[in-house]
């Protein structure tokens, strides 16, 4: 559900195998119809040429035994509702960006894996993904409602045999949480100064608001019993160094300068929602969240 | 008897006192470009909007061809300050200088170049600068002033007084700094917000009935502005909420000048106006978490034009 970059990644590679069929599911017609009459194609960090069948009818979609959803955070539950019926019996996982996205998928399937992946890249063309960074996925049960461990196993061992090094664990939210606050703490600074990554982390007036956005996030993560498995602070710092991301434009800047909605709203607007469950006060990344959402205002 | 005034720096701000004023008294105005002088040398000033004047007022941009003045009102942005208070070093020995800055601190910098009685000033009357001798007069909201340190009060009511007979609205206090902090901490938070969203100063500011209501960020920054005044001993006139609810309720929306300034990424006054405000707090010890990201957020901003 959702192929854009990182669904094509998922998408592309899984296709490879010979004991999996994959759909593709996607809004773009485009799209859908390049990867119909082509194939699906990656380039760059790898190079696939893949038979996916694509449509853009959620009616089309086979029963599935798996549910991958890369949409957007906020296409989530349109997707998801309108393809419910192929996913009655699937064990469904979200590799999407921010926090409560299971949340959402739990409301129409049963069976739901909470993922976290690393991997990114960009459509160059309709049919056509350039693959800029490989990473690991790691998928577990989402608790309320989880997919059985057996499931979620499969799963991970066809994402891997794929190309797509994958982990099956018990507890997937370490890896989650670090990644919501590392792209909390990092992406609106960028999408309200317009400022790369390495920019940013070099004003150390603007560090130390990213440093106070982490902390926050850290604070309600601990309030649900989770330990991070790296510190955010350091991942930022290396993000920051020249030779690895001193020049990255926040994907959240990407967005704001071609004026598409931002997924501020699973991301520090996220860990607001969780901090107030959790009686966890937020109120730098409520005001990041407020922000960033007046600047969406702005443009209608 | 103020019989003569210059006021220096012609935005919109300076050419709408310039143009009233002339009415009432002899004007010259101190420019930076010649270019600008020459052209209200021969086109004069028109202010259209809210009052219709045309006004003959005498312009230079060379501080050595100012007449002396009764009154000099220092209308230049907070970023030109230092430089337009230094070009009238040793100038203007009869004149009484009007600051009319936004933010904290203008005061100190004139006096560093002179020792004129001051007064201080502060405005909430708008415009909009059509071109170098055209200013529409938007918002007739009035200009605020009062003695700065041993300047008569007298002399504060007389300004105040004069600008009123020319069509402005004005009004003298014995003690300004409660109406400073109000608009500081106003300013602070709408400008840098307006620069940061894009947003003009419209109904989303006062919006606080959704959970993410941008009504609710703006009145916990200005909930922390207050804390800060009140710690450095200047509790604040106006509510600055009140003055929010009020401004977005008027019907017209006003940009702002942050917004206008990230907009064409000028320089804005960020410095003095956020900067004041955390300086402040860092002095009193005060703990204003949500106005430091905002300040370092608009320096961003401003660092991102390069």
């Amino acid at each position: 559900m959702g192929c854009g970059a990182v669904g094509s990644l998922f998408a592309a590679n899984l296709a490879q195998l010979e004991d999996v069929e994959v759909w593709a599911y996607d809004l773009s017609q485009p799209h859908v119809d390049a990867i119909n009459a082509y194939g699906l194609r990656l380039t760059g960090a790898g190079e696939v040429a893949a038979h996916v069948r694509a449509t853009t009818d959620p009616a089309a979609l086979p029963t599935c035994d798996f549910g991958i959803v890369a949409t957007k955070a906020m296409h989530t539950e349109s997707a998801v509702t309108v393809s419910a019926p192929a996913l009655a019996s699937a064990a469904v996982a979200s590799v999407q960006n921010g926090v409560g996205n299971e949340e959402v998928i739990a409301h129409h399937v049963t069976r739901v894996i909470r993922g976290t992946t690393f991997p990114a890249g960009k459509i160059l063309e309709p049919g056509v993904v350039q693959w800029d960074v490989k990473g690991d996925t790691t998928l577990g049960p989402f608790e309320p409602s989880p997919a059985h461990i057996g499931e979620i196993e499969r799963l991970a061992d066809a994402c891997t045999r794929s190309g797509m090094p994958t982990a099956a664990v018990a507890d997937a939210r370490p890896a989650q949480w670090r990644k919501v606050i590392f792209n909390a703490a990092t992406n609106p600074v960028g999408a309200l100064t317009g400022l790369t990554h390495g920019r940013v982390c070099e004003r150390p007036d603007l560090r130390a608001l990213v440093s106070a956005l982490v902390g926050e996030g850290k604070a309600v993560a601990t309030a649900q019993g989770i330990t991070l498995d790296a510190d955010p602070e350091e991942l930022i710092d290396h993000a920051a160094k020249p030779e690895v991301a001193y020049d990255h434009k926040a994907s959240m800047l990407q967005d704001v300068e071609a004026r598409r909605e931002t997924e501020i709203d699973f991301l520090n607007g996220g860990i607001g929602r969780f901090g107030r469950e959790l009686g966890v006060p937020t109120p730098l990344n409520d005001a990041v969240t407020q922000l960033v959402k007046a600047l969406e205002d702005s443009w209608h | 008897m103020i019989e003569s005034v210059c006021v220096v720096g012609a935005g919109t701000i300076g050419s709408l006192f310039a143009g009233h004023l002339a009415q009432v008294a002899d004007v010259s105005v101190l420019t930076r470009r010649r270019e600008h002088a020459d052209a209200l040398c021969e086109h004069g000033l028109r202010i259209s909007g809210r009052s219709d004047l045309h006004a003959r007022v005498r312009a230079t941009s060379d501080p050595g061809e100012l007449p002396d003045v009764d009154l000099a009102i220092i209308a230049c942005k907070g970023t030109d300050l230092d430089d337009a208070a230094s070009s009238l070093a040793g100038r203007l020995p009869g004149a009484t200088l009007m600051t009319v800055q936004n933010g904290l601190g203008a005061e100190e910098v004139v006096r560093r170049h002179g020792d004129w009685p001051l007064l201080s000033a502060i405005t909430f009357m708008s415009g909009t600068r059509h071109s170098d001798t055209e200013v529409e007069y938007v918002l007739d909201t009035p200009t605020w002033l009062g003695p700065h340190e041993a300047a008569p009060r007298e002399r504060a009511e007389e300004v105040a007084a004069l600008i009123v007979s020319s069509g402005l609205k004005a009004e003298a206090f014995a003690d300004l700094r409660p109406a400073q902090w109000s608009k500081l901490i106003f300013n602070a938070t709408v400008n840098g917000v307006a620069a940061l969203t894009g947003l003009p100063h419209d109904r989303h500011f006062a919006a606080e009935n959704e959970g993410d209501g941008l009504g609710r960020l703006v009145r916990r920054l200005m909930d922390e502005g207050k804390a800060v005044a009140v710690a450095a001993g200047v509790p604040p006139g106006e509510d600055p909420w009140e003055m929010n609810i009020h401004a977005t309720q008027r019907g017209s929306t006003h940009r702002p000048s942050m917004l206008e300034d990230v907009e064409a990424n000028r320089p804005t006054e960020v410095e003095s106006i956020n900067g004041a405000l955390v300086r402040e707090a860092e002095r009193t010890g005060v703990r204003a978490p949500l106005q430091r990201a905002l300040y370092a957020l608009v320096r961003g901003k401003e660092a991102s034009y390069s």
